[in-house]
């Protein structure tokens, strides 16, 4: 048996032995919420499901919630090869994520490229076992798609940092326990004056709001700082060089979101959603038009999953990013929008219900992925922005003058 | 670019050499202009059947080299690149694979060798109409003794008037049945056609022919004829993703040099999202034909859902890439001395080609079972 195949029976023993039965058949993610669900750990973290806590604990001391990351800071210390091995596995096994976390899929890996030995001994394993819940303090009022025009001011006072200004679109910041954050500590320039930070959000002087959406959720929320003192070692990489790790970590967002696209409204399949609510004439959906236009949409849908895997294949190969990842997070917008779309379309009036009588849970479901789906092209980085990157970084035309 | 081994990585590169060099799209325009009766220079055919082309599906008993269709999907992309006109679809890949999944012993040792050699042009006839069609097959085989009369009519043959070797869906009465019939057969009368791509298609009228070479089994030919159709349009996928690549670059160029308003007309944002959504339809498209053409070579069983995908989005974007390609010229792009036109008119009739964007859509759907 090769290294590989002993690697995954002992996986699929592991498994066996550790995922508790009450979390497999989809049901633990059918209960989440946007926010403040359990999957995402943290100190505030609710356990409605004890087997989901006991379930997090037991990945996290494997390492297996960040697979490849060093053993030293908490990780799996698994290869590629061997982590594809364990996503397999537990995805055989119906096993919900242990742990939904921007601290794996974003600080994390700035972290073990950018930070100091202590920080990485300090923040990492936290990270892995679910402990810290972490928010991204990027946009503010002012910097959105121009990120890099972020007003913050962090002013240095010998011994700390004392952080001035305000945040916007921060996910989940009334969740989190700590921010990684973006903010000025240069004033003469614009990218060269941007330093990264981290803090906790409990420190006094830091205030949310958060924000209703027109999905009626609030995943976001606005992010107040008032004389909020930061240890100076809490700065990661150099002063006034945040500029290039922000763009690291946003690399990894999309990347990320590469992995599995963007979701929400529920995991009913279009096909099924029209057989259902329009109904068939000879086994095809009777309405030729949404079906061809669901059929489209399903054949772009499986270009991009085609895509996707290419990438992964090609950065393995070459060791290196494939240049098609930039366009990633375009398409993935792009397409949950049109999908969104077709399932309200083809539920009708059902897939229009808001709350109460009359509409069942995956309608509203349905309903609230829709409204939420339209942020999908401005959260991230605004499709326009992707096309910009796309146009100068891929393509190399010029800016205009 | 799918992760290649090392033998396909030099069969791409060596393909990509000579196609630049050799078969540039000048030398497809002097075809054009030459009023060559087949649609391609045999010389250059020659010469791909020397490099190996011809037998990239052929297994090595057969003179072939047996390499798969990912690897002569590498050859049909760097051809379509510059529109070099060939008879690789219709010989090196369409009946060569309706031999190799239908043949005997005795057809595939007749006609593999001499397809490998690059002796004959062979091709498959399949639609009977404007429209792809294939579960429309009306053209009679009516038994006679120990073998069929065919009569009825082909439309739009791939290099038609210069095969010497036909694969002739016919319909028995009882189901379809696969023929082999020669080019010069009596009672057959090709009509060469001015397609817009000016390569060789022909109408084929078939009045009495005489078929006594049952390719497959008799009147089970319908799934048979799908087999070799799918492997068919992967590969003419493979050669429109090189077309709409090299239309796009050609165009990037452009945006890159041309100078408007005192600016690079590529530095107007108008321009640059338009190309970065090129750009993503052709990566999605890339993986999509890799995808169908590898699924082949391993025979995996979800070879037509892929095929239909790969087809359909090759047909869409060469489609937008192709009109692009004359927008973003503008005047100059409208010129018959520019290549944009060639390669506009080259897309439509590879769009058509077994199938556009709607009849794989309608296929996939159906395949899914919605």
């Amino acid at each position: 048996m090769s290294d590989l195949e002993s690697f995954r029976s002992e996986v699929k023993d592991w498994i066996a032995a550790n995922l508790p039965p009450s979390l497999t058949g989809g049901t633990a993610r059918a209960i989440t919420d946007e926010g403040d669900s359990y999957l995402w750990g943290g100190r505030r973290a609710k356990w409605t499901n004890p087997d989901a806590k006991l379930w997090l604990e037991r990945m996290g001391a494997k390492g297996w919630t960040a697979p490849t990351w060093p053993k030293q800071y908490g990780g799996g210390g698994l290869s590629a090869a061997e982590a594809r091995v364990l996503e397999q596995e537990l995805g055989k096994a119906g096993a919900p994520p242990a742990l939904l976390s921007f601290g794996i899929w974003m600080l994390g890996p700035v972290l073990l490229e950018y930070a100091t030995e202590e920080q990485k001994m300090e923040f990492l394993p936290k990270i892995v076992r679910g402990e810290i819940r972490w928010c991204q303090g990027y946009s503010e009022p002012g910097a959105g798609s121009d990120l890099a025009g972020l007003r913050t001011q962090a002013i240095d006072k010998g011994d700390y940092y004392e952080i001035n200004g305000s945040k916007i679109w921060t996910s989940y910041a009334n969740y989190a326990d700590w921010i990684f954050c973006l903010v000025r500590t240069d004033n003469s320039k614009k990218h060269e004056g941007i330093s990264f930070m981290l803090f906790d959000m409990t420190s006094p002087g830091v205030e949310t709001r958060p924000i209703k959406l027109i999905s009626g959720n609030s995943p976001f929320c606005e992010t107040f700082f008032t004389d909020v003192k930061v240890p100076k070692s809490q700065l990661v990489g150099k002063l006034n060089g945040g500029w290039e790790i922000a763009k690291r970590l946003l690399q990894y967002e999309r990347q990320n979101i590469s992995s599995g696209g963007f979701g929400g409204g529920g995991n009913y399949d279009l096909e099924h959603a029209a057989k259902d609510y329009v109904g068939t004439e000879n086994g095809k959906v009777s309405d030729a038009d949404l079906r061809a236009r669901i059929t489209a949409h399903k054949m772009e849908q499986r270009a991009f999953t085609l895509t996707v895997r290419r990438i992964q294949e090609e950065s393995k190969a070459a060791k290196g990013p494939s240049p098609a990842v930039s366009i990633i997070k375009y398409a993935a917008a792009k397409l949950n929008q049109e999908r969104t779309e077709l399932l309200v379309e083809a539920m009708g009036h059902q897939g229009l219900g808001w709350d109460g009588e009359g509409y069942k849970p995956q309608e509203i479901a349905a309903t609230r992925g829709w409204l939420r789906a339209k942020g999908n092209s401005i959260e991230g980085g605004t499709s326009e922005v992707n096309l910009n990157v796309v146009s100068k970084r891929v393509l190399g035309l010029l800016d205009h003058q | 670019m799918a992760v290649l081994t090392e033998e396909q990585g030099m069969l791409r590169d060596a393909a990509k050499a000579w196609v630049q060099e050799k078969s540039p799209v000048t030398a497809f325009r002097k075809v054009r202009d030459s009023g060559n009766a087949d649609g391609f220079d045999r010389a250059a055919w020659r010469e791909m059947a020397e490099m190996g082309w011809s037998g990239i599906l052929i297994p090595e008993e057969f003179g072939g080299t047996g390499l798969g269709y990912l690897t002569l999907g590498l050859v049909l992309e760097e051809a379509g690149r510059t529109l070099t006109a060939s008879p690789l679809i219709s010989t090196a890949l369409t009946a060569t694979t309706a031999l190799l999944l239908g043949g005997n012993d005795a057809q595939k040792k007749e006609w593999l060798p001499k397809i490998a050699e690059g002796a004959i042009v062979a091709t498959l006839a399949v639609d009977e109409g404007a429209h792809h069609h294939p579960g429309k097959i009306e053209l009679k085989a009516a038994k006679n003794g120990s073998g069929y009369t065919l009569s009825g009519k082909k439309t739009f043959v791939l290099d038609g008037g210069s095969a010497d070797l036909i694969v002739v869906a016919a319909n028995t009465g009882k189901g379809v049945t696969l023929f082999l019939v020669n080019g010069d057969a009596k009672g057959l009368t090709k009509q060469r056609l001015h397609s817009v791509d000016s390569r060789g298609m022909a109408n084929l009228i078939f009045d009495n022919v005489a078929a006594d070479s049952v390719l497959g089994t008799e009147d089970q030919g319908a799934a048979l004829l799908e087999k070799i159709l799918d492997r068919a349009r992967a590969g003419l996928a493979a050669e429109m993703v090189g077309t709409a690549t090299q239309a796009f670059e050609t165009t990037l160029d452009y945006l890159k040099t041309r100078t408007q308003f005192g600016q690079l007309i590529g530095t107007f944002q108008a321009l640059q999202h338009r190309a970065a959504k090129m750009y993503t339809d052709l990566e999605l498209t890339r993986s999509c034909v890799e995808a169908a053409l590898s699924a082949i070579d391993r025979e995996a069983n979800d070879v037509p859902q892929l095929v239909s995908l790969a087809k359909a989005r090759a047909s869409e974007t060469l489609h937008t890439v192709s009109n692009e390609m004359v927008q973003m010229h503008g005047g100059i792009g409208m010129t018959d001395a520019h290549d944009a036109g060639l390669y506009l008119k080259r897309a439509r009739v590879a769009e058509a080609t077994w199938g556009g964007a709607s009849f794989h859509r309608d296929r996939y759907a159906t395949l899914l079972e919605y």
